[in-house]
């Protein structure tokens, strides 16, 4: 708890104009790690020779293999940093903002793995970008507690 | 069984979302603190918030139910319908968390919302 009020003390000092740069930067990050994420776990889940529904030991192989452990280790970077971005912004905000990976996610689904995507799954991809978008032209922080750190 | 993931997921990451923001803005983390040799000494300062472990657990549970519907669906199925937890998350920030959410931030989840039914259906 104390180490928790000691960041929060710092942040302060920290100037704005600064921070808002590397809120854009943690949100890429985020966005990043979250579409490489999940196309490696994919990618591993695809070629797993077991089944999950057979057996438990099945869960663990799978978990082993290298493209899940890479899909996992980034998907644990996007956690951390994910939660860095929910300290300094609104989580109304970070979650259209990090919609951004869907659109990169729809890209590497048909180009890596050849899924099919219709007409209708781009119409939603824009509509998702769309969103995103206008979300983006809002305040990051709405809350006094964020405001603190100098949004 | 495809639905019965989607919502596991989305009713675990909901939960998640709202209690690991209600718990990050309590305790706000500075940019310094995000350098490699501060990170063991912020991973012991979010090992030691409840609603962070919490918020974990959920997590958990999102995550093996998302590795399930990754085996039986498409990736660029599987990704974007889970984004249905961004309408209500952002419902619920407004009445929980008592964030503000202007027209412009409430028309960018319905677009979104209107995505995400486009890729499901």
């Amino acid at each position: 708890m104390a180490a928790g009020r000691m960041v929060a003390e710092r942040s302060e000092t920290v100037p704005p104009r600064r921070l808002d740069f590397k809120t854009k930067l943690l949100t890429a990050v985020v966005v990043l790690a979250n579409v490489f994420g999940n196309f490696s776990l994919s990618w591993g889940m695809k070629h797993q020779a077991a089944k999950l529904a057979d057996s438990p030991l099945a869960y663990i192989q799978t978990i082993l293999s290298p493209w899940v452990l890479l899909g996992t280790s980034l998907l644990i970077v996007w956690f951390l940093a994910r939660m860095t971005l929910l300290s300094w912004a609104d989580l109304s905000y970070v979650l259209p903002m990090t919609s951004l990976g869907y659109v990169f996610t729809a890209f590497l689904g048909k180009y890596f793995f050849g899924e099919q995507i219709t007409l209708q799954r781009w119409l939603g991809t824009l509509a998702i970008m769309v969103g995103m978008i206008l979300v983006g032209l809002t305040t990051p922080n709405t809350t006094a507690r964020a405001g603190e750190a100098g949004q | 069984m495809k639905w019965i993931m989607v919502g596991i997921i989305v009713g675990s990451t909901v939960f998640a979302d709202l209690l690991q923001s209600f718990e990050m803005k309590r305790n706000v983390v500075a940019v310094e603190d995000l350098r490699p040799g501060r990170i063991p000494r912020l991973l012991r300062s979010f090992a030691q918030r409840g609603p962070l472990i919490l918020a974990v657990c959920f997590m958990a549970i999102s995550f093996f139910a998302f590795m399930k519907l990754l085996s039986i669906a498409d990736l660029s199925f599987a990704v974007p319908v889970t984004a249905a937890s961004v309408v209500l998350e952002t419902v619920l920030a407004r009445l929980a968390l008592k964030e503000q959410v202007n027209p412009m931030r409430w028309a960018g989840a319905f677009c979104v919302a209107c995505g995400v039914a486009l890729l499901a259906v």
